[in-house]
């Protein structure tokens, strides 16, 4: 038992724990929450695979951003704050279905070895990264600048409280 | 060189997109679901990241895809959110089940 090992399995406990907690609690904004630490262990496990810069941006971005974006939206919408709960029907229906796509899946992965391991991404990681955006992804990274804008524009559009109609104007 | 396997990650990744997706269908406040959502491409992340490391002419490409992956998710959270605002204004719902004005 090493101690990559050992840093792996905490990991893992802690995603896996986090997403449990988000299916059955009960309040949302304990859900939230719980998504939180998973989103964590997520960016200890990309520390783990090399990908430091991928790690700091899941914790601005997920733990961060989209977090605080989601507690908002509960906020704004909220009148109960309590999840109902789902019908045992389709509930049976939908769980049997993800456990038969799980058992395909892990069966078809969990002997899975491609070889070849790469040993120089922890190596000035942002570098290489940024090397690749500014040279070969030069124009998705400016169409995803492009996306973004067109998020934010929407999304300021559609939130936005709708002025009142002038006289005789259709809805 | 690191000892664990891919497969380690790949089911991790697994493990967590099943749940998203349980927590997609299942979940009733239209918040949770997009938040269940945001957990599957997180998922795909991971994958994205574990193949950077482990993959066939393992490279950085991976991490490359998998930042353009988080800009576009966050993206997607903000306009859900804003369109899940606009709908709570009209309806004063956010129970996905009374979502059904385009089946009436």
């Amino acid at each position: 038992m090493n101690g990559e090992l050992i840093v792996f399995v905490i990991l893992f406990l802690i995603t896996i724990t986090g997403a449990l907690l988000m299916l059955n609690l009960s309040k949302v904004v304990h859900m939230v929450m719980a998504l939180v630490l998973t989103f964590l262990g997520i960016a200890g496990l990309y520390v783990m695979l090399a990908a430091e810069f991928v790690a700091v941006v899941q914790i601005l971005i997920y733990s961060g951003a989209i977090t605080i974006i989601m507690l908002f939206g509960i906020m704004l919408t909220k009148h109960t704050g309590e999840e109902k709960k789902t019908g045992f029907v389709k509930k049976g229906i939908v769980l049997s279905g993800i456990t038969a796509f799980f058992l395909i899946m892990f069966f078809a992965v969990k002997d899975l070895s491609l070889g070849g391991q790469a040993t120089t991404l922890h190596e000035n990681n942002t570098e290489q990264i940024g090397i690749m955006l500014f040279t070969e992804y030069v124009i998705p990274f400016e169409l995803v600048s492009v996306v973004l804008l067109v998020a934010l524009v929407g999304a300021v559009i559609l939130a936005k409280k709708e002025e009142t109609k002038k006289e005789g104007e259709q809805s | 060189m690191s000892s664990i396997p891919l497969s380690a990650y790949l089911v991790t990744a697994l493990l967590l997109f099943c749940m998203g997706l349980y927590g997609a269908l299942t979940k009733r406040n239209a918040v949770i679901v997009l938040i269940s959502i945001e957990l599957m491409l997180n998922a795909v992340n991971v994958n994205l990241v574990a193949f950077a490391k482990y993959g066939v002419g393992a490279s950085i490409r991976g991490q490359v895809f998998s930042l353009f992956t988080i800009t576009v998710a966050a993206a997607e959270a903000a306009v859900g959110l804003a369109i899940l605002i606009a709908l709570y204004r009209n309806r004063a719902t956010v129970n996905v089940d009374e979502m059904n004005t385009l089946k009436k």
